[in-house]
């Protein structure tokens, strides 16, 4: 065999590993999670773990009841939706249909600036500077509420949103619009019937990933949300995602007892939400392709 | 061909460099973030006394300390709380033998905003308010107000040390904020008019204000003289008897010098 042919031969091996490895890394924590998390469903009984309403892990006896948890990640992630589709999207429409060209070449970096922003600088602005204004705003005890948590997270998700919407605007076909407008619909009738229905699923995508991301997020939640393991009513009382929880904890949590996994049982339980989540957006964006007629 | 191999040679004599012991004697540090400043100023300190030392401290937990010392991945094991049973079982799977010592004391000091006109509260009354019995400042004599409860995270040694001294065993409010860090809770109390937590003497700063517990305000001599009673021991864990450059450094740790390092920390010496 030829040199050239050896060292085609070892760069089609290196790059195979490479490729394969993200799924071997995937396999190892999806393993890890399921061996680490099951004991406890064992030890207090799914149902009661699932739908238990005291996080007590530590006290003795303790009580491993992650409702308050879910529910916390839950509310936190519908509020930053509340924040995160309006702005995202909004400003998606605005970059794809109104702005000049010069406009989108400023605005767009800028909105994506915001997701390289790291985490702990959002958590921080969080406390030092949103948690007094909403404390004096609603006159709250404390500002570190579910409210605070999503207001940031929406933030935080919003380049997600508005990067994959702006990309699902754009993919819609010139013939489209041109259709649209040649049976005599003005430039609104356009948008609302023919370009948001088509880049729809796009659009959900994105909003999909953002939420994914919301739900994800780690350090802003330990920092804004408050903490308190409570089942939330309003927004203005403080949460303690399953996200914070294990953070929190794990460093702490003697290995191999009951606690240590709990917190495996929950991180299982929020791999499994993200991971359905991305399955949604997955199928979605494929059938938004075939739809507009791109690459199925 | 011949790059290639030239190549292959330059790794594998690349390999063995980085295989090869170096002299300085390694002593890996890993634990509890409460017991971490000190940690770091003694070892800091002894290298510079020692320069064949090399100590690498680094931070994650009491747990993750215990834990690395249990599996063998370090040297000492910094704790804020004493090994616990199950932890001591997996030791002697492992054929490892955690050996405390006692390296400072520590108070935790119940602390609140430094506009709260309140001054003293007994041990009762704060566990009162942990449990959620008294949930308003007017029912201690303080401006009304709804009380906000700042804790640390239930699996911390600060929390386990102030459930075991103050709580007496009783569960914390469920809307308490728990909080990842003595410094999270400095913040939000420093902030927040109507809160009230508890950091570690070591975190007390002009932002917050100390209450008398049981008419003993928490200072270095109460804390020593063992009147202040919200105190606890912080530790070092060695596996076995310590030997060599283990042995060295505990003994400086404990040595004069280096509890005067302990108090420059903000913890309290044990001499």
């Amino acid at each position: 065999m030829s040199y050239s042919r050896i060292k085609e031969k070892i760069y089609k091996w290196i790059f195979t590993i490479l490729a394969f490895s993200s799924l071997f890394f995937l396999v190892g924590i999806v393993i890890v999670l399921f061996k680490e998390g099951i004991p406890i469903f064992k030890e207090v009984g799914f149902l009661k773990f699932m739908l238990g309403r005291k996080w007590y892990p530590t006290h003795t006896p303790p009580e491993f009841g992650v409702m308050p948890l879910i529910l916390g990640s839950i509310w936190v992630t519908i509020g930053a939706s509340l924040v995160c589709i309006p702005l995202g999207v909004g400003s998606a429409l605005y970059l794809n249909e109104i702005a000049t060209f010069r406009q989108r070449q400023f605005l767009k970096p800028v909105i994506e600036l915001l997701a390289s922003i790291p985490s702990v600088v959002y958590g921080f602005f969080g406390l030092v500077v949103v948690t007094p204004f909403l404390q004096k705003l609603f006159n709250l005890p404390t500002g570190l509420t579910a409210l605070n948590a999503s207001l940031i997270l929406g933030v935080m998700a919003t380049p997600t949103v508005c990067s994959i919407s702006e990309d699902a605007l754009s993919y819609v076909p010139r013939s489209f619009r041109e259709a649209s407008f040649a049976v005599g619909a003005n430039r609104w009738q356009t948008l609302t019937q023919v370009v948001i229905p088509a880049a729809g699923s796009g659009i959900s995508t994105g909003i999909i990933l953002g939420m994914s991301r919301a739900i994800g997020e780690t350090m802003t939640v330990l920092m804004v949300a408050g903490g308190a393991a409570v089942i939330p009513h309003t927004f203005l009382e403080p949460v303690r995602p399953m996200t914070s929880a294990i953070a929190a904890e794990m460093g702490e949590a003697p290995m191999g007892g009951s606690h240590y996994h709990a917190l495996f049982a929950i991180a299982l339980i929020l791999f499994l939400i993200t991971f359905l989540f991305n399955i949604i957006a997955e199928v979605i964006s494929r059938r938004f392709r075939v739809k507009l007629g791109l690459s199925g | 061909m011949k790059r290639l191999a030239i190549l292959m040679s330059t790794a594998i004599i690349g390999l063995s460099a980085a295989v090869t012991p170096c002299f300085a004697e390694k002593i890996v540090m890993t634990g509890s973030t409460t017991v971490l400043p000190i940690a770091q100023k003694t070892a800091e300190v002894f290298m510079d006394e020692n320069p064949g030392m090399d100590i690498s401290v680094r931070g994650g937990g009491s747990s993750v300390g215990i834990t690395a010392l249990i599996d063998g991945t370090c040297d000492i094991a910094d704790s804020s709380r004493p090994i616990k049973e199950v932890e001591i079982q997996k030791a002697d799977a492992n054929g490892r033998d955690p050996v405390a010592h006692i390296v400072a004391l520590d108070g935790i000091a119940v602390v609140i905003n430094k506009s709260n006109p309140i001054s003293k509260l007994s041990k009762k009354q704060v566990k009162d308010i942990f449990i959620g019995k008294i949930s308003d400042w007017s029912q201690l004599g303080g401006t009304p107000g709804k009380i906000v409860v700042v804790s640390r995270d239930t699996s911390s040694g600060t929390f386990e040390a102030f459930g075991e001294l103050v709580m007496e065993k009783e569960k914390v409010i469920p809307a308490a904020l728990m909080q990842a860090s003595n410094q999270a809770v400095a913040q939000i109390v420093s902030q927040t008019p109507q809160a009230i937590g508890y950091v570690g003497l070591g975190f007390m700063s002009s932002d917050l204000k100390a209450v008398e517990i049981d008419g003993v305000m928490p200072s270095k001599d109460t804390v020593l003289s063992g009147k202040y009673s919200v105190t606890r021991p912080l530790f070092m864990y060695s596996n076995g008897k310590p030997q060599g450059a283990v042995k060295e450094y505990l003994d400086f740790v404990k040595s004069k010098k280096g509890q005067e390092l302990v108090e420059t920390q903000g913890y309290v010496g044990l001499k």
